[in-house]
């Protein structure tokens, strides 16, 4: 016993001596080299301070974006109305900066949703496996069979129109493809031997998803949370264009591009601006998850 | 060592299905362990040593209950495991221990050291909230480890030191048996021969009994009090280890042994070559598992499989030559 405990001690390595460098850090310090991530980032940070300042504070905004006034309709954009006003006079560039907050509470609420749901469905799919598996898994596969955005219309019908209803219909569209992805992880995973040792020790089957299993696939659910930041902004935009998003007067980008589309040669500028604000958020957010994929990684990493 | 039996597999058998037809109806099986029996006694070691694939690591995983038996029984301290509901069976994981082949997949990457070694304390309520950290610190100390380890994350560790962090594990829930399953096969032999006394040393401070699994006979020679030799799922022979290295009976157990090298040139023995490969144990060879490669094999052994029996004092043998006792003389008198 004591031969063993010298032949340890007498081998010390140096590097024990620091603080562990965790997983987190190290995917920081990969994701800093990322330029286009970086970028994204704080496009989105930005994006964050804008929604917040603008519903704290809606004085902050050069024009009431509430507003109409006949008088000025389908202004070009002038050094008063940056980027012009539409079809009912109102200021295009303030009814974007109100629509921020809109845009970004869909995406993150609908993936916390549907993230909450595809991780409980892909877990209990995943682990317990048998028929357990075939029936969840068969209800995701038929869900996926139809067109999200028609089986979102579907359940809008369902359940009426109205902001919070298109954020329900967008997250139940996405479980499925959450709780496949979870439940291909959690496969790979559970039959590592640590997992197993998890069992040996006595721990209940909820411990050994949550504790041993969840965080060690956790890197690629956030990749694939992020991207779908991106799609349910998408979707939610794709809604309001057909107007069973946002009720009028609020602003949502994909409702004024709906709104606007009669006047695309006319006023072009109505479409492009929220047009513009939404392909940047969602390339910002893609942008972003590609660069924590390769972060999280470590193939690709480079040290 | 007492004669006190602490774990007695009864007839244990598992099949692997591999594959259904389109009704669900299962076409072929995999026997990985098939009618294995045998007991082992409180604080002894007993080695189970056998070739790759022939079953003698989910006979370990069926004793801690990482499978379930396809039939027999496993008996601990004369309560049925096999036939415990889910609940009930996690009760002995407390007394039931295993110790993994692979020190780099048996630790949970995102668990620093003192939490991997803290959970089997905590979940089982093991010590009050305030002590668990002392007894992390006791049980690192224990298999030779400094307790500042605590904090850092499996993949500093080097694959001896981790699997010292997979054996203290193991001891956090104060086992009474410990499944070793090949702890030391993946390690360097200067590293193995430490985890080896380590492991020998913790039997006796603890008062351990071992089911230890091995592929070599070698490592096993250094543990374990009786060895049990598999192949292909069948127990093919139980002795003392003396007896055994010395007086091994079955064929197939002296093919293994004369397979050892030895680094002594004046000792050196007839090397008995085996034929063909193992065959598949989907489809075994009807009677002994062992008749397509024996070198003595007879007639009858391909239509007859005999059970082990027990030709000397405590030296178990399942060969058709030892099935009458007059054959089993003559058989001696071969050797």
């Amino acid at each position: 016993m004591n031969e063993i405990e010298n032949a340890v001690a007498a081998s010390p390595n140096e590097e024990f001596t620091d603080k562990p460098e965790s997983i987190w850090r190290s995917m920081w310090d990969s994701l800093k080299q990322n330029r286009a991530a970086m970028v994204s980032l704080v496009f989105i940070l930005l994006l964050v301070a804008i929604a917040v300042i603008t519903s704290a504070f809606p004085q902050v905004l050069p024009h009431n974006p509430y507003e109409q006034s006949l008088t000025k309709t389908l202004l070009p954009p002038n050094s008063e109305y940056w980027f012009g006003t539409d079809q009912l006079g109102r200021d295009i560039f303030s009814r974007i900066l109100i629509g921020t907050r809109v845009s970004l509470a869909v995406g993150v609420i609908a993936v916390a949703i549907s993230l909450t749901f595809g991780i409980i469905f892909g877990s209990i799919a995943g682990y317990f496996g048998g028929k357990v598996d075939t029936v969840i898994m068969r209800i995701m596969d038929i869900m996926l069979s139809i067109p999200s955005i028609l089986l979102a219309i579907a359940f809008m019908a369902a359940l009426g129109q109205g902001i919070d209803k298109a954020v329900i219909a967008i997250s139940l569209v996405a479980i499925p493809e959450y709780a496949r992805i979870v439940r291909g992880e959690i496969l790979s995973v559970k039959e590592n031997d640590y997992v197993q040792a998890a069992k040996v020790v006595g721990n209940k089957d909820g411990r050994i998803i949550f504790h041993h299993i969840l965080p060690n696939v956790l890197s690629s659910i956030i990749v694939r949370a992020t991207l779908g930041i991106s799609s349910a902004i998408l979707d939610a935009s794709a809604l309001g264009f057909l107007g069973l998003g946002v009720q009028p007067p609020q602003a949502e980008w994909g409702d004024m591009l709906g709104r606007a589309r009669n006047y695309i040669f006319q006023a072009p500028y109505t479409l492009i601006f929220p047009g513009l604000a939404i392909s940047l958020t969602v390339l910002a957010f893609n942008l972003l998850g590609d660069g924590l994929r390769d972060a999280l990684d470590p193939k690709s990493r480079q040290n | 060592m007492s004669d006190e039996v602490l774990l007695d597999v009864q007839h244990l058998k598992k099949y692997f299905t591999v594959s259904k037809n389109f009704f669900g109806k299962t076409t072929s099986v995999l026997k990985a362990v098939d009618d294995v029996s045998f007991q082992i006694k409180k604080g002894e070691a007993f080695g189970l040593v056998g070739e790759s694939g022939c079953g003698k690591s989910t006979i370990g995983k069926m004793i801690v209950g990482l499978y379930t038996p396809t039939a027999g029984k496993i008996i601990y301290n004369g309560i049925d495991l096999t036939s415990l509901p889910r609940k009930e069976r996690r009760q002995y994981c407390k007394d039931i221990q295993l110790i993994f082949q692979d020190p780099y997949a048996s630790l949970n990457p995102r668990m620093t050291v003192g939490d991997i070694i803290a959970e089997p304390i905590i979940i089982n309520h093991l010590r009050p909230k305030n002590e668990v950290e002392k007894r992390v610190n006791e049980l690192l100390n224990c298999v030779g480890l400094s307790s500042n380890y605590r904090n850092r994350y499996p993949y500093e560790f080097s694959g001896g030191q981790r699997q010292r962090i997979g054996i203290a594990r193991a001891l956090a829930v104060e086992p009474k048996l410990i499944v070793c399953d090949e702890p030391v096969s993946a390690l360097d032999v200067s590293i193995q021969a430490q985890v080896l006394n380590l492991l020998e040393s913790l039997k006796s401070e603890f008062g351990l009994t071992y089911l230890f699994i091995a592929h070599g006979l070698s490592v096993v020679k250094h543990i374990s009090d009786r060895v049990g030799v598999m192949y292909l799922g069948k127990l093919m022979e139980i002795a003392p280890k003396n007896e055994l290295y010395h007086n091994p009976l079955n064929p197939y157990t002296q093919a293994l042994l004369s397979a050892i090298p030895s680094i002594d040139p004046t000792k050196r023995r007839h090397r008995i070559e085996l034929k063909g490969d193992v065959p598949s144990p989907i489809d075994p060879p009807e009677g002994c598992r062992f008749c397509s490669r024996c070198f003595k094999e007879a007639d009858k052994c391909k239509k007859f499989n005999s059970e082990l029996k027990e030709v000397s004092k405590n030296h178990f043998v399942a060969c058709s030559l030892f099935d009458g006792e007059g054959e089993r003389n003559k058989h001696l008198q071969n050797l």
